[in-house]
């Protein structure tokens, strides 16, 4: 008893009070997210009503037939077939209540975007995330920008093992398998930023497979879209930031990563516009000088498994890649 | 010490399966107490590498199920079933002694795999199995994880599955086919009928692991694409071949623990089982579905909404049988004299929370809602509600139930209230709040977590619960190891049960039974309507009993598997075949074994 007084307590306070945290499934943002809420709480109202009543008959049974001295043998009951019939019966009228409204959103949820949605493709890298959007021809990396009230199509797969795209405020998980392509709907209700990290196991760095979505206003979004069109910046005359291009040309980094026009490394994220970035390495840190500095000297220490090889760049060199990198906005 | 390595006698095979489970299930517990305290803390915990957690919790996951849990009921079966139907042994005691070495020897195999680095020229001492119990390919191709970590696992778990099946196939002969006079079917105990049904899953869904595993190996050692995408393989193939083995092992773990629950439950209410035809066909029925319920594992996979929703309808059918046994066993308990000794309290435990991770699961069910659950904390919640709430719960009312009859000492019964109560603490703290962190957005099998995330607190209740389930158990083992040093002699039937084990000495001799009793009720020790209780036994068998002495060629053939293991691990062909010529020549030598010695 005090367990469910504890359950109801608790998930009250998370409704009400965890409006706020970034990765909860209890505060949906998208029609896609509100369905499983809607049926997650049809089921557990049942599966409460389930618990009182047999967790009740359980404590009542072994209350009241505790031996007590004096008492007479008990009857050797066998059985009773009405009893048995009930509560065989019972128990598949309830599953009844659960299963249509089941059966009714596990089609509505089947990831088909009505006509006109904007489709994105995803793309689950060891550890990070890459977004293509076709019919705008731009990509992003691991920080998804979407505009508000539009009908979302994402079309998901892996370059490598499988991941699982989870976002909880705008919806369910659904993996992203090498060679297949499965797809997620949803209509983002309010703008803001949400959280989501990878949820199939990953290997090494799956902890640190995070991700972003910005749900955007339409104007805020295609800013964002003409911004990310653009060629990259152009560093301005004996500027940090032109000594940084000319230590990004000679370094290793060309073999990894890509920056418009100047190199075009396909194992790493895209680089054209990372200054735009509010966070780097799968949504893990965000996008500062000092974090750079560390990140670009020894990645692998920062992200178990990372690819990034550790630099060894003189001081000067670094600050001035780095002044170039915050450059490319 | 030879007569012990030797021994086929399924009462002391019953007892080195026992200590070897309960010394995995420490080894199981500490790698939990380790996931723990690194969660204890967010971003970075206690520094805890993400290396390290991924081979910790692979291997928490492998040793509870393949090495504590499976084993501890394997205990069981062994101690208890030849005595329940009145057998002097089971149908092939060398074949069980073989179980029992394959066990171990694939235990430690797993094992060694923490400090086996070296061997390998790896720069750690661990090069333990880190691609979860699960192993999802394509994780577990060798271009993802080139390391001898996957081997060990795929490896181990086929030495496992041999062991496994050859108990399978023992116990289901034995069942059938040495049952004393008057022991019909719809006279078993309800455990011996549980565990009968367990082998029927053991025996159909380890066949499907081991294709499973075959295919694996083949992939990671003869390069070889039935997993691999690039080579037109399927990843998802391994999902399918993996949950049609695992969740009839879901039934293979709890099956033992309600056949448990079904004997204590009785005896300390002084009432029959409530219902128990309908208690037995239940087990028959949920046996049945649950080999159709696997893609309920795969929701968020993409198999489309018409697969969904059939699995999505039969995992729901599942909680009717489920349901049905508890509602009988609370009928059982309803109007009995019920005496709270500590095994009714693990049984009632076992009852209460059972319900919960029974009704979470019905959340998983519901396709849709499990696209938010699936893979989070809260899913660690429902199988820990199940595994732990369930199984541990019902063995440790097995062990309490049972302890003096294997042992001839009773344990403590004021320790086993500490060690019920801290327990029920423990669990409900460790597993009740990763239902919300689960909700709040956190995925299970991470080494590390945002503080943002907002789910610090309950995790750090887990910790202090998984702590206090600890210190519970220590509580247990020192119960345990009291009854050597300062032993309570047990009489035949300290509970009152009403089975044929009650019948004979605590411990039984040797032989079991000096005169195989003829049974003529459910209940033989029982007054029943119509039956009055089972004359004792003579207490000295009336015409010499043949026992049959111990043999070394089950252990030996044992051995040669682990040597195969290693070298195929090591890719050395000529240890691979040292190893099937031991495994060849064990055989052999076993078969044409004098059978009188």
């Amino acid at each position: 008893m005090p367990l469910v007084l504890l359950a109801v307590l608790l998930l009250l306070t998370a409704c009400g009070g965890g409006a706020d945290l970034p990765q909860s499934t209890l505060v949906p943002r998208s029609d896609f997210s509100a369905d499983l809420f809607g049926l997650y709480k049809n089921v557990f109202w049942w599966a409460l009503g389930v618990f009182i009543l047999v967790e009740g008959l359980l404590l009542v049974a072994i209350v009241r037939f505790r031996a007590r001295p004096g008492r007479a043998e008990p009857k050797p009951v066998h059985g009773h077939t009405v009893l048995e019939i009930s509560w065989t019966l019972a128990p598949a009228l309830i599953l009844v209540f659960i299963a249509v409204p089941t059966m009714r959103t596990i089609f509505s949820t089947a990831g088909h975007a009505p006509e006109g949605a904007l489709r994105v493709e995803v793309i689950g890298h060891q550890w990070w995330w890459e977004y293509r959007y076709p019919t705008l021809n731009i990509s992003a990396y691991n920080e998804l920008h979407i505009p508000v009230r539009t009908p979302i199509q994402l079309d998901m797969t892996s370059a490598d093992v499988i991941h699982s795209f989870w976002v909880p405020r705008l919806g369910g998980k659904r993996d992203l398998i090498q060679g297949r392509t499965n797809r997620i709907a949803f209509r983002a209700d309010s703008t803001g930023e949400y959280w989501g990290q990878c949820a199939e196991f990953c290997g090494a760095s799956h902890a640190n497979m995070r991700l972003r979505v910005f749900v955007q206003s339409d104007s805020v979004f295609q800013r964002w879209v003409d911004q990310q069109r653009a060629s990259p910046a152009t560093p301005a005359k004996g500027s940090p930031a032109e000594a940084g291009q000319q230590v990004y040309r000679r370094s290793p980094c060309i073999a990894c990563h890509t920056i418009a026009g100047l190199s075009q490394g396909r194992v790493g994220p895209d680089l054209t516009h990372v200054g735009s970035r509010f966070t780097i390495a799968g949504a893990l840190f965000p996008n500062n000088a000092e974090i750079l500095h560390r990140w670009i000297m020894n990645a692998p220490a920062m992200k178990p498994g990372a690819l990034m090889t550790p630099q060894s760049l003189s001081p000067q060199d670094l600050d001035a890649l780095i002044a170039y990198l915050q450059s490319l906005k | 010490m030879k007569t012990w390595l030797t021994t086929t006698d399924h009462k002391r095979i019953g007892l080195l399966y026992f200590w070897t489970a309960f010394g995995f299930f420490l080894i199981g517990g500490l790698e939990a107490l380790i996931i723990r305290a690194q969660l204890a803390r967010p971003d970075g915990g206690l520094g805890v590498s993400a290396e390290t957690f991924n081979q910790l919790f692979t291997m928490h996951g492998t040793t509870m199920v393949f090495l504590a849990l499976m084993p501890l009921s394997a205990a069981f079966f062994n101690f208890m079933i030849p005595l329940q139907i009145g057998a002097r042994d089971v149908a092939f005691p060398r074949l069980n002694a073989f179980s029992y070495w394959v066990f171990l020897l694939g235990g430690l195999f797993l094992n060694a795999s923490f400090i086996a680095g070296p061997l390998f020229g790896a720069d750690r001492l661990s090069v333990a199995p880190d691609a979860g119990w699960f192993g999802y390919e394509n994780l577990t191709s060798r271009q993802f994880s080139p390391g001898p970590n996957v081997d060990f696992w795929l490896l181990g778990l086929q030495i496992l599955g041999i062991a496994s099946l050859a108990a399978g196939f023992n116990f289901i002969v034995t069942i059938l086919n040495m049952r004393a006079p008057g022991m019909r079917m719809l006279r078993l105990p309800p455990f011996t009928w549980m565990t009968l049904i367990t082998q029927f899953l053991v025996i159909t869904a380890f066949p499907v692991i081991t294709v499973a595993l075959v295919l694996l190996m083949f992939d990671r050692f003869f390069g070889t694409h039935f997993f691999v995408p690039q080579g037109g393989g399927d990843p998802i193939l391994w999902q399918h071949l993996f949950w049609m083995f695992g969740h009839p092992e879901v039934y293979i773990l709890i099956l033992p623990a309600m056949g448990i629950v079904s004997e204590v439950l009785p005896t300390f209410s002084k009432k029959p089982l409530f219902g128990y035809t309908v208690v037995v066909y239940s087990g028959v029925v949920i046996a049945f579905l649950g080999w159709s319920v696997w893609s309920h594992h795969m929701f968020s996979s993409g198999l489309g909404p018409i697969a969904d929703s059939v699995f999505a309808g039969t995992t729901m059918l599942i909680a009717i049988p489920t349901g049905v046994k508890i509602f009988n066993w609370i009928g059982t308990l309803w109007g009995g004299q019920i005496r709270f000794t500590t095994s009714l309290l693990f049984a009632v435990g076992f009852i209460a929370m059972f319900i919960i991770g029974g009704l979470s699961g019905v959340s998983h069910a519901s396709a849709p809602s499990d696209l938010q659950q699936t893979d989070t904390y809260y899913v660690v919640a429902h199988i820990h509600y199940v595994l732990f709430g369930g199984t541990i719960l019902g063995l440790f009312a097995g062990m309490y139930y049972w302890w003096p009859k294997m042992t001839g000492r009773l344990l403590s019964e004021s320790l086993g209230k500490v060690h019920f109560w801290l327990t029920m603490i423990g669990m409900n703290l460790a597993f009740f709040p990763m239902h919300f962190s689960g909700l709040l957005g956190m995925p299970r099998r991470i080494y590390t977590y945002s503080s943002e995330l907002g789910v610090t607190g309950f995790n750090q209740a887990s910790t202090i619960g998984a702590f206090l389930i600890g210190l519970a158990t220590l509580v247990f083992v020192w119960n345990l190891l009291r009854t050597r040093w300062q032993p309570i002699s047990a009489p035949h039937n300290p509970w009152g049960g009403a089975t044929l084990e009650w019948a004979i000495p605590s411990p039984p001799p040797v032989y079991n039974f000096t005169v195989i009793p003829t049974v003529e009720s459910r209940m033989p020790l029982w007054q029943t309507e119509r039956h009055a209780p089972m004359r004792p036994l003579p207490e000295r068998p009336p015409a010499p009993i043949h026992v049959p002495g111990g043999s070394w060629w089950p252990l030996i053939t044992a051995t040669g598997l682990p040597v195969m293991a290693i070298g195929a691990l090591s890719h050395v062909i000529p240890v691979v075949l040292a190893g099937a010529a031991v495994v060849i020549v064990g055989i052999y030598r076993w078969a044409y074994e004098p059978f009188e010695m």
